[in-house]
């Protein structure tokens, strides 16, 4: 009674309400655990859903800001851990769990248990692009591995008929999820191995839980698929589902209809491609053929067809000249030879030794001449010396004198010439001596000159 | 011909393919290019019956006493559509 006694409008309650909430210390940051049921992926990004267990149930937002890094694809039914805090949409006056951050509940050995085995098949080189091998452009029959009751075998099924309607399809039935799994699908692998009917395996399941999809993360499908001899396309869950068989399968399709389009070319794509191909031949062939026939017209219209006489004329010229240049050119050459063979023997010839001797027996012969002739004069010389001394003596000759009257008287017995009157005595006997004789003559009387 | 019926749709293909890209790339005889020409035609003529030859044979192996055997097969709910 004591109380003021206000009334509030709902907007002001609702708004009031929600202040306390957002004040509230535990509300403000909490971790819930429960299922998701009722969820909505909104176009506008933002995610609606409503956590429940098994009492109770709560309104949930995500806004896209937050649910873009989700590292899973919240489905009806995932067990989460969500974390958050409440407030209240005053228009209706709900209260509602904000979730900021989410990941998948009671999967946390499962995720160890996922990445310890990627790892170590990675580890082994199994991952490797390399090992992968090409799934035939064109099988001819396609054996799938999967339930015979999910919607994955339909949508395979449908899309390989829809693609590819010719194309044998051989469908072994397997449970993909449960205790039994792993090795039911291991041995249809490799029972499809050694009938081997089918050129590529299709070996997949529909979406799921991490639970549910987990079969595909045992090791012993992982080895099954990658000792198997036919290639295998992997075809698990949906496009965000990783699992082991997709990391060691020749090729991972995001989902079983997926699977069905790498499996089988499309029909119709096959046969627009066939008419394309018949298309390029013709066109071909006629290209080739009208590239030939241009050639043969260009052959033709050469001038050799077009004027053949004149070409022969052209030709024949042509020979002559070259005949005439040939001829030049030996006569020519020849001449050069010749002159050059002159050259040689002139060189030759002025280093004969018999020229040299014939010019020294002519220098010999002319040094002869030029001997005899100096030779001649000297003589002449001489002679006519002699001669001129011989007419000196000769005018010197007592006997030139006596001629003239001189005479020489000489002792007769001793035969001396008498030079003084003292030589002689009276009486003796002398010989006067005169040009043409002699006179024998008596000394009478001796008168010396006064 | 028979030969040639015996080429599975793939090798039919390849052949068909290797013909057009030789005879594209030029530089084959005349009398060579007709011949691949008719070859080709008779093989694109092949591929394209081949393609005609709708068997629609779904079959699913179903295990008994006497190992697997073939039954046919119909998916459930087909005209549910996806």
């Amino acid at each position: 009674m004591a109380l003021e006694s206000r009334i509030y409008s709902i907007k002001e309650i609702n708004r009031y309400i929600r202040m306390k909430l957002e004040s509230d210390p535990l509300l403000g940051d909490v971790w819930l655990r429960g299922e998701i049921s009722n969820f909505t992926h909104h176009s506008s990004g933002h995610m609606y859903f409503t956590l429940k267990d098994a009492d109770s149930r709560l309104k949930c937002i995500m806004f896209a800001s937050h649910n873009q890094k989700l590292p899973f694809m919240p489905k009806e039914g995932t067990k989460v851990l969500a974390r958050g805090n409440f407030s209240v949409y005053e228009r209706d006056g709900n209260y509602q769990f904000y979730v900021t951050q989410m990941q998948p509940d009671g999967i946390g050995s499962l995720y160890m248990a996922f990445e310890q085995l990627k790892r170590k098949l990675d580890g082994e080189g199994l991952f490797a692009e390399g090992r992968k091998r090409p799934i035939p452009r064109f099988p001819k029959a396609i054996g799938v591995i999967t339930s015979p009751t999910g919607a994955a075998v339909r949508d395979i099924i449908i899309t390989l008929q829809r693609r590819h309607p010719s194309v044998p399809v051989l469908l072994f039935p397997v449970l993909v999820q449960g205790k039994g799994a792993a090795p039911a699908i291991v041995k249809a692998i490799q029972i499809m191995n050694r009938m081997a009917e089918v050129d590529v395996l299709i070996v997949g399941r529909g979406g799921g839980s991490l639970e549910e999809l987990w079969a595909f993360n045992e090791e012993a499908v992982a080895r099954s698929i990658i000792a198997s001899s036919i290639p295998v396309i992997s075809a698990v869950g949906h496009e965000t589902d990783f699992t082991i068989a997709d990391f060691v399968s020749d090729l991972r399709a995001a989902t079983p209809t997926a699977a069905a389009e790498l499996a089988v070319p499309n029909i119709a794509e096959l046969k627009s491609g066939i008419s394309q191909l018949r298309t390029r031949l013709y066109q071909s062939l006629r290209t080739s053929a009208m590239r030939r026939k241009e050639r043969l017209d260009r052959v033709r219209r050469s001038p050799i067809f077009m004027n053949p006489r004149k070409y022969m004329l052209q030709q024949a010229e042509r020979l002559d000249r070259l005949k005439e240049r040939l001829e030049q050119r030996t006569l020519r050459k020849a001449e050069r030879s010749r002159d050059k063979l002159l050259r040689l023997q002139g060189a030759l010839a002025g280093a004969h030794p018999g020229e040299k001797a014939a010019f020294e027996a002519k220098r010999l012969q002319a040094a002869a001449g030029r001997l005899e002739s100096a030779m001649g004069s000297l003589m002449k010389e001489r002679r006519m010396q002699v001669a001129s001394t011989i007419r000196q003596l000769d005018a010197l000759s007592p006997l030139k004198v006596m001629s003239r009257g001189y005479s020489l008287v000489y002792d007769e017995k001793e035969n001396r010439l008498i030079k003084s009157i003292e030589d002689v005595q009276p009486g003796d006997l002398v010989k006067v001596k005169l040009a043409d004789g002699q006179l024998d003559c008596q000394v009478w009387a001796m008168k010396g000159e006064t | 011909m028979s030969e040639e019926q015996q080429l599975s749709f793939e090798e039919a293909m390849e052949r068909l393919e290797a013909i057009v890209g030789r005879l594209e790339n030029g530089d084959v005889p005349l009398e060579t290019a007709i011949e691949l020409f008719q070859e080709g035609m008779k093989l694109s003529q092949l591929c394209g019956s081949k393609l005609e030859q709708v068997e629609r044979k779904i079959e699913v192996l179903i295990e008994t006493e006497n190992g697997f055997q073939k039954k046919p097969f119909a998916p459930s709910n087909e005209d549910r559509g996806e």
